[in-house]
């Protein structure tokens, strides 16, 4: 058998636990669960980033850990469970598929982007390469979660949670983007999300409901 | 092979025999302390198999030669499962004859002659138990072969002693697709051995029930056996979660040190599982029959996460 080093060892657990975590937030239909998933989600990136800056040795990592942490684990979910409490939101219900369909889709879209990733492992030299097929299917079952809900909280989760597989793609693939890149993209992350909750207020305003396929149709009168 | 490996073998089978009621009776006096119930004695079990022996045969009039087979079939099946999984040693000579996916195997033969047998008489229940039972069957099957697939590809054999033996003497690793794999077999086993999630034991109101409606027709010896062997194939069960994720303490060596070791060990791995069945079964609602296989399918994405894992990961 092969003898991976324990700190290794435990960073594949994680990226496992996120994949798992994702399969949670797919089949999960509360959105206040939703939404303590995704900051268990935000803790377990947080967790595997302060390990992989131990284990390189890169202090820049420990920084974007503090920001994760700071953003991801407290600050966001704070305001969405805040948005839920105001819009008195709590259930999401008609999801497009029924979960156990949802779930096999799943499975065959990790299945996609493990052999999507393949090619990509095979260039990157980080200790942390197999973990990019990981992140691929967090990325695309976070897709996958916003395409099957109609409500925009849900879909709100979903793209936050697409976030954190895209920051732990670029964790694994290279040791983290550029300082100034993380920067930008979390400030991106934090202003869409103020901008979503001032929308979701709109949208609530003018149809009395969170639920977007009301804004399929182009004109009022039907 | 050496006289020793058969005194274990013997003594596995054994043990399994007495102890699977025991098991049981464990589970139900657990769960009754969970729910502030005054517990019923430890003994039961035996003393419900005891009486039942001692009673009379009634058998339908119609039944035909396969309702009173298939009792014997199904314990049959059940003592050939217990000689087979590996609860006290690894090296066993009964193992040669049957891996892990005959074991499976195993387990289905005795549910397609439960569910026969409960056809067999043609009172409504049994019908509506037996197709029940193979509805659950049928999904609870390819988790729990996904989750041996997952071990196999760990010990690159499908020999479960073997397994369990690599497992137990490796040094130690985190194996996040064992960790899977023993949700989805955990929920394979409740389903299987109709606990609380998908059954209730404890119930006969007719229209939730699913293990008892099988055994509605059966009286005393044949009753005696159904039931003994119910108790062994959860016993079955509960000791290849052991193999597969706490193999440590199984005999690996030829000493009768280790073997009275090895036995004392799973006696305590036992008492703990029961407990942990006892505290599933009360936390969790009965769900109703149709969302069963929701709970499958999950069980069964679990197990696929479990060698995705494995299979990109290497973990």
């Amino acid at each position: 058998m092969e003898a991976l080093p324990f700190d290794l060892q435990i960073l594949n657990a994680l990226a496992a636990l996120l994949l798992l975590l994702s399969f949670a937030m797919l089949s999960q239909r509360r959105i206040v669960t939703l939404v303590n998933l995704l900051a268990v989600q935000g803790a377990l990136l947080c967790i595997a980033t302060v390990l992989l800056a131990w284990r390189t040795g890169a202090n820049h990592l420990y920084f974007s850990a503090g920001l994760t942490l700071a953003l991801k684990v407290i600050f966001l979910p704070w305001l969405l469970h805040r948005l839920i409490r105001r819009l008195g939101v709590y259930w999401d219900t008609e999801p497009l598929l029924n979960t156990t369909g949802t779930m096999l889709i799943g499975v065959l879209v990790v299945v996609f982007s493990f052999g999507l990733a393949q090619p990509i492992s095979a260039l990157a030299s980080t200790a942390t390469r197999n973990a990019i097929g990981i992140a691929v299917a967090v990325v695309l079952i976070a897709f996958m979660t916003m395409i099957t809900r109609r409500k925009a909280m849900s879909q709100v989760v979903g793209f936050l949670s697409m976030e954190n597989g895209l920051f732990f793609g670029a964790m694994s693939a290279t040791y983290g983007m550029p300082m100034i890149v993380e920067l930008g993209v979390a400030l991106d992350v934090l202003v869409a999300m103020l901008v979503l909750g001032v929308f979701f207020f709109q949208i609530r305003e003018q149809f009395d409901s969170l639920d977007l396929s009301h804004l399929e149709s182009l004109k009022e009168d039907q | 092979m050496t006289a020793f490996d058969w005194v274990a073998q013997i003594l596995g089978i054994l043990a399994a025999l007495l102890a699977a009621p025991l098991f049981l009776g464990w589970v139900n006096q657990c769960r009754a302390w969970l729910q502030n119930k005054s517990a019923p004695p430890l003994m039961l079990p035996y003393r419900g198999i005891r009486k039942l022996f001692h009673k009379d045969a009634v058998i339908a009039s119609n039944a035909s030669p396969l309702f009173r087979l298939a009792p014997y079939v199904v314990f049959g099946t059940m003592v050939t499962a217990a000689a087979i999984i590996p609860s006290i040693a690894t090296r066993l000579p009964f193992t040669r004859a049957a891996d892990a996916i005959a074991l499976v195997g195993l387990f289905a033969t005795a549910r397609v002659f439960v569910s026969l047998a409960a056809m067999d008489v043609g009172t409504a229940f049994g019908t509506l138990g037996a197709r029940r039972e193979m509805m659950i069957g049928f999904l609870a099957e390819p988790a729990l072969l996904m989750v041996i697939f997952v071990a196999s590809l760990i010990g690159a054999t499908t020999a479960l002693p073997q397994i369990s033996e690599l497992l137990a003497t490796q040094s130690l690793a985190l194996y996040p697709s064992l960790a899977f794999t023993a949700v989805a077999f955990t929920m394979v086993l409740l389903a299987e051995n109709a606990r609380i999630p998908v059954d209730n034991p404890a119930t006969h109101l007719e229209l939730t029930m699913i293990h008892e409606a099988l055994l509605l027709e059966y009286s005393a010896r044949h009753l005696a056996l159904m039931e003994w062997a119910a108790a062994l194939k959860l016993f079955n069960y509960v000791c290849i979660g052991f193999a597969l994720f706490i193999p440590w303490g199984l005999a690996t060596s030829q000493a009768p040190f280790v073997l009275t070791l090895s036995l004392l060990l799973l006696g305590a791995k036992l008492v703990l599982a029961g407990a942990g069945i006892a505290l599933i079964e009360t936390v969790s609602a009965k769900l109703r029959v149709f969302r069963a296989p929701e709970f499958l399918a999950t069980a069964f994405l679990f197990a696929v996460l479990g060698l995705l894992v494995r299979l990109l990961l290497g973990a």
